[in-house]
Order: structure tokens, then C-alpha cells, then sequence
């Protein structure tokens, strides 16, 4: 059955292109929380061989030599427009499953399959026109090998105008194809294993695809071996339907300036909770367990160095702000150490269950749930309303002198009144 | 914890994402008052046939949800037909560019809010005002049509 893998183009660029279409054209780079590396590169900034995840510091001087124009993060737009391309994306087919914030696998079943190729590139004209963001589509029988043809479309290495189907390839052209694309593009092989099939002489995607699937099981594990299966085109990983919970919850972030002491620490974990605890509740979920983890700035090499993580259990799972976010302020008490200038901290709710198979304890004070759940209910319509933190545990700390560096950060075009793109 | 650090990167967001795009969450979320109705044990009251959603202007306005944008106005260029600076326009960019219709173009860059005309010569950007001449497009401009303009919201 067939399946599309649709794609949006450097997908950080193409927003912040649809409100500012001047860098249309320009090298263009977004930088990661704090400035720090390339997390999205437009196709000029790719040509200059700049590569994923480059830190800014080192690209300065190229940026000055070519006018590339560099960006902070701006994922408050991001999401808006991964929102509108999603929700577009889902009228095409009764099955979505969307994988990241810029990819979604389609089922295609059902459809003449010589009509794929023209039904995808309608997709692609939609997306384009109503959002603005160019996409590539990849078609195949697999999940593996949709991602593959995605790569083929975007590279322009088979199929037209961005859509590739590899079902209208003959055997031939496959393999010929295959043969010219390195191991390490397939969906699943990281740096690790395709070293590890370099010394067993396995270094194009058709050597991968033509491999003993027992030897590859010994060699490596299942989750390899159902990779080539998934590459001669036997489906072995499922379409994930819309609306799979989360198991775990992470918000932590680096911090715009080094921070030492535990108050400031306590901040940082407590804001960080508070925000997981949102989402946790937007799921409708319980965490039985909250990890904190905090760590130096590995890149200062000199610095003295110190990580740490703890996994608190909560008494019973909770959903509740105060109690994850008291977890998690004892939790670093514990792990916190004096005389390190700490770059980054965590918080990861964890054993994640939906809120109504919680078994009652022994401990339970329904008084006391009905109540917190009653406070919940009000801070989080504070917040959706009047926007995130204007209610707060005082926990968390007013001047925040940890948050997040964004100094090249473009407007919220799409969801500040006051930030709206100007039209003369 | 190297594994939990890995997933703070984007791929964690699909289920936030997902809570939004689910087709039929708007439906519930706007039906669900009057669906999960309790079943009341007195008299019902004479008016719960008639309950009603109240207007919303959001529906009014946006046709079109996911293509739907804001943009705020600057200057009077087009103060003959009614848009004023400050005001907030509401531009979809699903709808085709028809001749006559407020759009939004991209010329050279920049976002202006022009009515758009077609002539022998090939589109025009007219303006609504005595002061502002017509722009033909050059072929050697870079030109584009962001998105067609249905609503200027005026404050009084």
C-alpha cells in the first residue's frame, strides 16, 4: 500500500521567507537556542558548504564574506505554520501521521496508483499557495522507502518538479539509483552502523538493500534488519495514527548566561516543570516520575566540568504544577554542587498515563485533588488567555536572568496583534 | 540521559502539533457544550430548544482557517476604497488573483496592499488614491502575489 513522505523544504528558512520576502534568494541560516549552530540552512547557505549543526562562532567570518544572513529561532512561528501545514496536509488523506514538525507520512492507499505522482504534486501547489512553504514528497511502499524517495525528490535525483514515486520506477532504475545514494541517507542508519557496514563492504543503499537479512540481524539487531526489509519494499514499520500520547515529556534549554547558584538553578527548573506540567495536562496525562538533570558547558573545556540527573517518583502520578514542580526543585537539591557555572538544566516527566486509569492510593485526599485540580483548570485558561506566564508559581523567578539569548529573532507575525506584518 | 536530551529537539513536538490538526477536534471542541448536555432531573427550561451558539466573528471573517493571515496597514494609498493606516487587514491566500480585487503583492521585497488589475499590458498595482500612480509590473521586477485581501478592520 502506498504511502507519501511529504517534506517541507528547510523548513525554519521557508517561514521566516513567507513574512520576509527579501532573504527570497539570500543565504540564509537559523541558529539554535542562544545563537549557537546552524539548525536550518536555505539551499545557498547549503552550497557554501556549511554544514547541519555548525556553531555560529565558527561561521562568522564566512557569513561576512558571502552577506549570509543569520537568524535566531523563531518557534513560536514555526509551530503556528507546521500547525497549517498539517492540518492541509490531513485533508489529503483519511491517514496522517505526523512525525516531526515539518514531516508527515500519508496514506495513499485506495488511490489509482498511476495518479499518485499528479495527486502529490496538487499537494505540493496547495501547501505552496495557502502557506506560503515549499515541500517535497517522497512515494513508496514503506515508511524507509518513502523516506528515501523524499531524499531523491529534494536532491532531484529521480522523480519531477519535487515529487518522486518510486513506485513508477523500473527494477533496473531502482537498483542503478540505489547503488549511487551512500548507506548513511537511509532512515535509521546513523554515523554509528554505517561505519559498521563499511567494513563489511556494504556502502551503497543497494548493497544495504541486497544484504542477508539473518547476517544483518546478527551483526547489528531487529531494528536493522527490519530496515532492509522495509528497503525491498516489505512494510515493517506502521503508520502511527493521529493522536498517539506522549510516553515522556522533555522542556529544557540552555541558558543565555552561565548561572551558579542554586537559587537561580531552582528557577530555571521550576519555569521548566511548569511548562512540561502545561503540556502534561493539554494531554490529559499524570507523570509518575520527574527527572532533573543539570550540566557545565561541555565546549569550555578548560571549566571544570560537573552533570548530573535525578529521577524523583512522585507519591502518587500527578499532573499537578506545584507538586511536579516541588519534585523537581528537591530533586536538584540533591544533585546541585557548588563552584560550577552551569550552562543548561532539564526537566523530564516521565511513566506518563492517562488521567483517568490512575488507581486511587491509600493516601488519596480528594479534597485536596478536587482543589488543585480546580487551580490547574484556572492557571492554564490564565495563561491560554492572557498569554504564557502571565500566572506563574513564584517558583519560577521574575528576572530569569538564564533565559534563552535571541537576539536576531524575527517578529511573531502570526500570533502577536502587534507584530503583524506591515503592508504599504 | 544523553537518549532524554535527544528528544527535547523537534521530533517532540508531533503529539502538540497533532492536538491541533486533528480534523474532527474542532468539531467536538465547538459541539461538545451542547452534545454533553446533562439530562436534567426538573422542569426543563422553555428556552432549551432555542440554546443557540452565540455569533462569532472569527466564522464571519475567516473562510479559510489554515490560510487565513493578518497584516496591519501603513500608509493611505488606499484610503479610496475604505483602507485607512492602521488598519488590520485579513488576507487569505487561498483564493486565485481575479482582476479587481484587493491583493497582496510582494514588489521587490516588500508587502503592498494594491487593487489588482489586469490590462492588455499585463497586471497593473492600482492605488486608491489621486497621489499614487498606477505601478505597471516590469517583467525585470521581482513580483508576487502573497494573498488576496477580504476584510479591512477599521477602528472608529
Amino acid at each position: 500500500m502506498p504511502l507519501a513522505l511529504v517534506d517541507c523544504n528547510n523548513f525554519y528558512v521557508s517561514c521566516e521567507r513567507v513574512f520576509n520576502p527579501k532573504l527570497e534568494g539570500k543565504p540564509v541560516v537559523v541558529l539554535s537556542n542562544n545563537d549557537g549552530c546552524a539548525v536550518a540552512r536555505s539551499n545557498e547557505v547549503k552550497a557554501l558548504g556549511v554544514k547541519m549543526g555548525e556553531p555560529w562562532f565558527k561561521l562568522e567570518k564566512l557569513a561576512k564574506q558571502h552577506d549570509i544572513i543569520a537568524l535566531s529561532s523563531n518557534y513560536t512561528l514555526y509551530a503556528d505554520l507546521s500547525a497549517r501545514v498539517m492540518s492541509i496536509l490531513a485533508t489529503f488523506s483519511p491517514k496522517q501521521e505526523v512525525y516531526s514538525i515539518d514531516e508527515c507520512f500519508l496514506d495513499l492507499g485506495g488511490f489509482a496508483p498511476d495518479t499518485l505522482a499528479d495527486y502529490c504534486q496538487t499537494i505540493r501547489k496547495t501547501i505552496k499557495r495557502n502557506v506560503g512553504i515549499p515541500v517535497c514528497v517522497g512515494i513508496a511502499d514503506t515508511k524507509t522507502l518513502a523516506k528515501l524517495a523524499n531524499h531523491c525528490a529534494k536532491k532531484g535525483l529521480a522523480g519531477n518538479n519535487g515529487v518522486c514515486d518510486f513506485g513508477r520506477l523500473a527494477e533496473v532504475e531502482r537498483s542503478r539509483l540505489f547503488a549511487s545514494i551512500p548507506v548513511g541517507e537511509v532512515w535509521g542508519i546513523g554515523r554509528k552502523i554505517s561505519e559498521k557496514l563499511l567494513t563489511m563492504g556494504i556502502q551503497t543503499v543497494e548493497e544495504l538493500r541486497i544484504a542477508n537479512p539473518n547476517k544483518i540481524r546478527q551483526q547489528f539487531s531487529v531494528v536493522v534488519e527490519r530496515t532492509v526489509k522495509e528497503l525491498n519494499g516489505i512494510p515493517c514499520i506502521e503508520l502511527e495514527d493521529v493522536g498517539t500520547p506522549r510516553q515522556q515529556i522533555m522542556v529544557s534549554r540552555s541558558f543565555g548566561q552561565e548561572v551558579s547558584s542554586l537559587g537561580e538553578l531552582s528557577e530555571s527548573v521550576a519555569y521548566f516543570a511548569t511548562r512540561a506540567a502545561e503540556k502534561l495536562r493539554k494531554d490529559g496525562s499524570v507523570a509518575a516520575s520527574v527527572c532533573v538533570f543539570i550540566q557545565t558547558n561541555p565546549f569550555k573545556e578548560k571549566a571544570p566540568q560537573y552533570q548530573r540527573s535525578i529521577v524523583v517518583p512522585m507519591v502518587q502520578p500527578a499532573d499537578d504544577t506545584v507538586a511536579l514542580v516541588n519534585a523537581a526543585t528537591q530533586g536538584l537539591r540533591e544533585i546541585y554542587r557548588m563552584g560550577f557555572g552551569y550552562k543548561k538544566s532539564g526537566v523530564l516527566l516521565m511513566g506518563l498515563q492517562p488521567k483517568e486509569m490512575i488507581q486511587a492510593t491509600l493516601f488519596d485526599n480528594q479534597a485536596e485533588q478536587a482543589k488543585s485540580a480546580k487551580l490547574m483548570k484556572v492557571m492554564d485558561s490564565i495563561n491560554r488567555n492572557m498569554g504564557h506566564g502571565s500566572l506563574t508559581i513564584a517558583a519560577s523567578g521574575i528576572r530569569q536572568r538564564w533565559a534563552m539569548r535571541r537576539d536576531r529573532k524575527s517578529p511573531n507575525y502570526t500570533t502577536e496583534w502587534d507584530e503583524l506584518p506591515i503592508a504599504e | 540521559m544523553q537518549q532524554a536530551n535527544l528528544s527535547c529537539g523537534h521530533r517532540a513536538t508531533p503529539s502538540a502539533l497533532l492536538s491541533l490538526t486533528h480534523p474532527n477536534k474542532e468539531f467536538v471542541q465547538r459541539h461538545g457544550a451542547l452534545l454533553r448536555r446533562a439530562v436534567p432531573a426538573g422542569f426543563p427550561s422553555p428556552a432549551d430548544d432555542y440554546v443557540e451558539r452565540r455569533l462569532n466573528l472569527d466564522e464571519h471573517l475567516i473562510e479559510h482557517k489554515e490560510s487565513t493571515f493578518f497584516m496591519r496597514v501603513a500608509g493611505d494609498s488606499m484610503r479610496g476604497v475604505g483602507i485607512s493606516d492602521g488598519d488590520l487587514l485579513v488576507v487569505d491566500r487561498s483564493l486565485p488573483a481575479m482582476d479587481g480585487c484587493i491583493v497582496i503583492a510582494v514588489v521587490d521585497g516588500e508587502f503592498t496592499v494594491k487593487q489588482l488589475r489586469f490590462t492588455p499590458n499585463g497586471p497593473v498595482l492600482h492605488a486608491a488614491h489621486p497621489d499614487y500612480p498606477d505601478m505597471p509590473v516590469k517583467p525585470e521586477q521581482d513580483f508576487s502575489i502573497w494573498g488576496i485581501v477580504k476584510w479591512s478592520i477599521h477602528k472608529v
